[in-house]
């Protein structure tokens, strides 16, 4: 430290460390800019005047919360169905969550804590859905639900979205299942618990976590889906809010500030959601994946 | 206590060719996705095999220009959007692995593009790209004084635009999943690296790439299926266009069914990447198949 080598060399590694901060730090605005550009647009475009979304401006001269109300009093041609498709978003979205988590945790108990004896081929087939790209079966799937009689409903929606959470949700259920100690089954059985007793009171509580993940995932994949909700709703009233916003697209001059209003109404529920169960989500999708 | 002991072995002793009381309720417990999976899945998977069986459809399919230039777009889809999504993701969760506070605030707004749902962003960019009022080309404008591209009327730039509009919204997904495996790793590993002198290159070939490596190969896999469903990415922004010339197979299919009414050709134009999409899967079963049972 005394020497005035030492000393230089001290001064020389203050000096990089002084670069390599200043370079994470641009490196953290060049993150912040790529992230926030579309959204921080999007939201400009939703103060904007319809009459001026040519403008091209940065910031609006004129912001205004006209289209948030115009989205929220139905005052448009593209809009006159909102809150029936804002609820018909919710109705898919949540029915999806309920059967997503009773179908995938009762068929993940059987398989893990039951021990099917052919547990692991289910188990395997579910791994197998989920690989199968969902765009890829859409043609079949329209015609199948036509079949069924399913075609023109919400539940054509719900059940082609439960189909492709359920395989997700076994898997990440499984794979969590595994942390729980198979002794906590076997004093509940001592205790003459049912099955069922058991599956309500050991399993379900010990995998909440995981449980969170998988029902909060199943609630955004229907609740974001665009190409199966435009396959399989039938009429206007039942679209759910993709669908119509994906509508405004059919002319040239939509009033583009009413979309992105819209839009923003739409994304912000999941967002939220989404930030407040991030913790279980991280774990819930990376617990099957670091292991790999 | 004492009677429910005893009461136990009954259930054990249940008469051969009998199930047991667990047996019979695995099976009723299981029965709904059982269900499920026969109606929904299977089929399906066979009534799109049986609609993808005429070889006129796989005729009527290759002698369409437009198809040629859709499987082009989806190798280069593929081979682009991926490995640059997939880079940058392994680079960026080395930024992130640091703890720094502000870089764990950054880290919760990085993840936006995917907490957000895929459809206004993509309109969002749809209306940034527009080459008249766009906000790119206005920035382009203020900052540098050149006339912005066509970004979505010039068919290479539409299919270069759909690529980036890919990689903003995966990239936070597989930065997180690759932050998970760097996380993994044991810390004294780097500790004795620093001790030994190790540069900070020499720490990432020998400490972290080979830890990294197969979940970086897995996700390299699960994201190639991931990527050949991609439908919203290319339909929202793009639509296909300019003249159906920035398709992917995904998109293409849809359109043969629902626009052109020909269920056939668009089934076989999913069924093309079958060849790509059987390998895969089989070897992603395998890698992340090694359940407690396996």
């Amino acid at each position: 430290m005394s020497t005035p080598i030492g000393h230089r060399s001290d001064l020389s590694y203050a000096l990089r460390r002084a670069a390599g901060e200043g370079a994470m730090l641009v490196l953290g605005l060049v993150i912040l800019v790529w992230t926030l550009l579309p959204i921080y647009h999007m939201v400009m475009l939703a103060f904007t005047p319809v009459s001026d979304a040519f403008a091209g401006r940065y910031w609006p001269d004129n912001p205004t919360l006209d289209n948030f109300r115009i989205v929220v009093t139905q005052d448009h041609f593209f809009l006159r169905s909102f809150w029936q498709q804002l609820g018909n978003s919710i109705f898919v979205a949540v029915a999806t969550m309920a059967l997503v988590l009773s179908v995938a945790s009762l068929a993940s108990f059987a398989i893990g804590r039951l021990r099917l004896r052919f547990g692991h081929l289910i188990s395997n087939a579910a791994l197998l859905t989920y690989l199968i790209p969902a765009a890829f079966l859409a043609i079949p799937f329209y015609k199948v639900m036509g079949d069924y009689g399913l075609l023109n409903t919400r539940w054509a929606l719900v059940f082609a979205m439960s189909t492709f959470a359920i395989p997700y949700a076994i898997w990440v259920l499984r794979q969590y299942s595994e942390s729980v100690p198979f002794e906590l089954d076997e004093a509940a059985k001592v205790d003459g618990a049912t099955p069922l007793q058991i599956f309500w009171m050991v399993y379900v509580p010990l995998l909440r976590p995981a449980l969170i993940a998988i029902g909060t995932y199943a609630l955004l994949l229907a609740w974001n889906e665009y190409l199966y909700a435009f396959l399989l709703l039938g009429p206007e009233r039942q679209h759910t809010l993709p669908v119509a916003m994906g509508y405004f697209l059919v002319t040239d001059d939509s009033p583009w500030p009413l979309l992105m209003a819209t839009a923003i109404i739409y994304a912000l529920p999941p967002a939220a959601l989404y930030y407040a169960v991030r913790k279980h989500m991280v774990s819930g999708l990376t617990s099957g994946a670091t292991k790999a | 206590m004492a009677v429910t002991t005893i009461a136990l072995p009954h259930a054990e002793l249940a008469p051969r060719g009998r199930l047991s009381l667990e047996a019979t309720w695995g099976i009723i417990l299981v029965l709904p996705y059982v269900v499920f999976f026969l109606v929904f899945v299977v089929w399906p998977v066979v009534y799109g095999v049986w609609l993808g069986s005429d070889a006129a459809a796989y005729r009527r399919l290759f002698a369409d220009p437009i198809f040629t230039r859709t499987a082009f777009n989806t190798f280069v889809f593929l081979a682009v959007g991926i490995n640059v999504k997939l880079f940058l993701a392994l680079l960026l969760s080395g930024f992130f692995a640091r703890t720094t506070p502000w870089i764990r605030w950054l880290s919760v707004i990085f993840i936006l593009p995917w907490a957000v749902p895929s459809i206004p962003t993509l309109f969002s960019f749809r209306w940034m790209l527009n080459s008249e009022w766009g906000m790119i080309n206005g920035i382009l404008w203020d900052l540098f004084t050149i006339e912005g591209p066509w970004w979505l009327v010039d068919p290479q730039l539409a299919f270069g635009s759909v690529i980036f509009v890919h990689v903003w919204k995966y990239l936070p997904f597989w930065t997180l999943i690759l932050l998970a495996g760097r996380m993994a790793i044991p810390t004294d590993l780097y500790e004795a690296a620093r001790i030994d002198g190790a540069t900070p290159l020499q720490m990432f070939t020998n400490v972290t790439w080979p830890y990294l490596k197969n979940l970086y190969i897995t996700s390299t896999l699960l994201s190639t299926i991931w990527s050949l469903g991609d439908f919203n990415s290319v339909y929202l922004l793009t639509g296909g266009g300019p003249a159906e010339l920035t398709h992917v197979l995904a998109t293409l299919g849809i359109r043969y069914a629902f626009n052109l009414h020909e269920i056939g050709v668009g089934v076989a134009c999913v069924m093309v990447a079958v060849p790509l999409l059987v390998p895969l899967v089989i070897v992603l079963v395998r890698r992340l198949g090694r359940g407690p049972e396996a």
